[in-house]
């Protein structure tokens, strides 16, 4: 077989192996949209869910309660993981602690979320009951590692050059981070916690111990309150209900709902990062 | 009067002896060009003015080197206002990812200054001092991206200026750039010599002898002669000095 040969074999080979992956998303996509779409209503968005199994009526408790639990854990692990990311990519780039600080991210960044939900339990609930805060914090923390990766590799995309230019104009560190690196890094960043949000919207692990109802009759009123959440209603409607059948109609709505907050969330986070490469001047 | 009076410099990276026993004065106004072969310390010697090698891990400098008569690694030295002083263009152009007009006022704002007028006029001043003005005056809101290399490395020079340092550092400032652009650059650091000390390291032998007043050969982290540009290229003391100018080896 001759060279050129060859290379169209393995390109097609590429080829089939990407469409293959968009071919999987878009069947996962297409099932979800299939079975979920008969169910969406004004009613199922905007209701309070009723009847026997909560077959009847809406998801909008469980919305809201997924909204109040990425907010809360967005406001846990942004900052914290933000800074974090800075110190070690900025301050103490190749000492022994950056390295330490790095592995244990890592190490952060492979328990399972249920050990997260454990330790959640352990520590948060007993410390406020189960409640949207205890939740948040405990999402936060699954969050945390993708948030610092993500941070720290947008900080390394910014050439040390720039960095340089700014000490050599009598910027301090602090001066430089503020006002060349973090710019020219914040579209990365904002995608890094784009992923994130996504990976905690959907978490059901780390909510059941500390925060997720089976059914309030009541919207919580405040942090300290239980809530529903997308994740887990989907769990409940589809494992334990009497009547699976009708359930499983409901938990594909459910799904359906839930897949387009994170969408939704996906697009306006790329549109907020094009926005940004133009007005900064990125390529 | 003496700018730069640096006296036995001896700049170390972990054990590499990278400058050895190098002393030399730079007068005010004038041009230096340091030439000599890739590794041969010119750049350590340039980026230890502005203590830019502060940046490199696991460095060591004895000696003493003083700018205005103040000794800049002393103690009490402050590294920021140094580098006020000091300013520093790049082998290859690092204007930040903002508008031009951004780019040459970024000296101005870190350094504490507000007024709005001043930074205007100083920002138009330094971009005709770094004779760009009349190319980018009415896009001054646009990225600097948008720019050629060779004006890139003319917006740096500007943003340099902003901050009226004493002097200016070049490291190989015409290395990225095209023949045009060079020649711009080099009429530039012409003009600017009226009002900056500069310091330029250069590879290219016949842009040393273009513009500069005093050339500096740098051999294996030596300074092997610094005399008169003329003096240098026509008639040189060493005979590596004449070896290396008249390309014997490189």
């Amino acid at each position: 077989m001759d060279k050129r040969t060859s290379q169209k074999i393995a390109f097609w080979i590429f080829r089939l192996l990407g469409w293959f992956v968009v071919g999987v998303l878009l069947w996962i996509l297409g099932f979800i949209v299939y079975n979920g779409i008969g169910v969406i209503s004004f009613e199922f968005i905007f209701s309070k869910p009723t009847g026997v199994g909560m077959l009847k009526g809406g998801i909008f408790p469980a919305i809201i309660g997924t909204f109040c639990l990425i907010i809360g854990s967005m406001i846990v692990a942004f900052p914290l993981g933000v800074m974090s990311a800075i110190y070690t990519n900025e301050y103490v780039r190749d000492g022994k602690f950056s390295k330490f600080i790095r592995m244990m991210t890592n190490n952060l960044g492979s328990i399972p979320s249920i050990v997260f939900g454990l330790f959640g339990m352990a520590l948060f609930v007993s410390l406020w009951g189960r409640s949207i805060i205890a939740g948040a914090f405990t999402l936060g923390l699954l969050a945390l590692p993708l948030v610092i990766r993500t941070t720290e590799e947008a900080l390394r995309t910014v050439p040390d050059s720039l960095r340089i230019g700014s000490y050599a104009l009598g910027a301090t560190k602090l001066q430089t981070i503020r006002r060349v690196v973090l710019p020219s890094a914040f579209p990365n960043i904002v995608t890094g916690l784009i992923l994130s949000i996504g990976r905690v919207s959907g978490e059901t692990a780390p909510i059941l111990f500390t925060v997720a109802a089976y059914f309030l009759a009541e919207l919580p009123s405040s942090i300290f309150d239980q809530a529903m959440a997308l994740p887990y209603h989907l769990y409940v409607m589809s494992t334990s209900g009497k009547n699976l059948v009708a359930g499983r109609e409901v938990a594909y709505g459910t799904a359906l709902v839930l897949i387009t907050i994170v969408l939704m969330i996906n697009f306006t986070a790329s549109f907020i990062r094009r926005h940004f490469a133009k007005k900064h001047g990125g390529h | 009067m003496n700018i730069i009076e640096a006296q036995d410099i001896n700049f170390y990276y972990g054990d590499f002896h990278a400058l050895k026993n190098v002393s030399l004065n730079v007068a005010k106004n004038s041009v230096t060009a340091f030439i000599g072969p890739s590794g041969c310390g010119k750049s350590t010697f340039l980026r230890l003015l502005n203590r830019m090698n502060d940046l490199i891990p696991d460095t060591k400098l004895t000696g003493k080197c003083l700018i205005n008569q103040e000794d800049i690694y002393a103690k009490k030295a402050d590294v920021d206002a140094l580098r006020k002083k000091v300013g520093m263009v790049f082998q290859k152009p690092n204007p930040f990812p903002k508008s031009i007009f951004e780019n040459v006022a970024y000296g101005l704002r870190v350094n504490g200054i507000k007024g709005k007028d001043f930074i205007q006029n100083r920002v138009e001043e330094s971009l005709k001092g770094a004779a760009l003005w009349e190319e980018v005056k009415d896009k001054l809101g646009r990225s600097a991206y948008d720019l050629s290399g060779g004006q890139q490395q003319r917006l740096c020079i500007a943003r340099a200026l902003a901050i009226k340092p004493d002097i200016l550092l070049m490291d190989e400032p015409a290395s990225a750039l095209d023949p045009i652009s060079t020649s711009k650059i080099e009429d530039l650091i012409y003009t600017l010599k009226t009002e900056y000390t500069i310091v330029i390291v250069t590879h290219n032998m016949q842009q040393a002898a273009r513009v500069s007043d005093t050339t500096g050969f740098f051999m294996l982290g030596e300074l092997i002669e610094f005399s008169d540009t003329k003096k240098m290229f026509l008639n040189p003391d060493k005979e590596q000095t004449q070896n290396y100018i008249t390309g014997r080896f490189g």
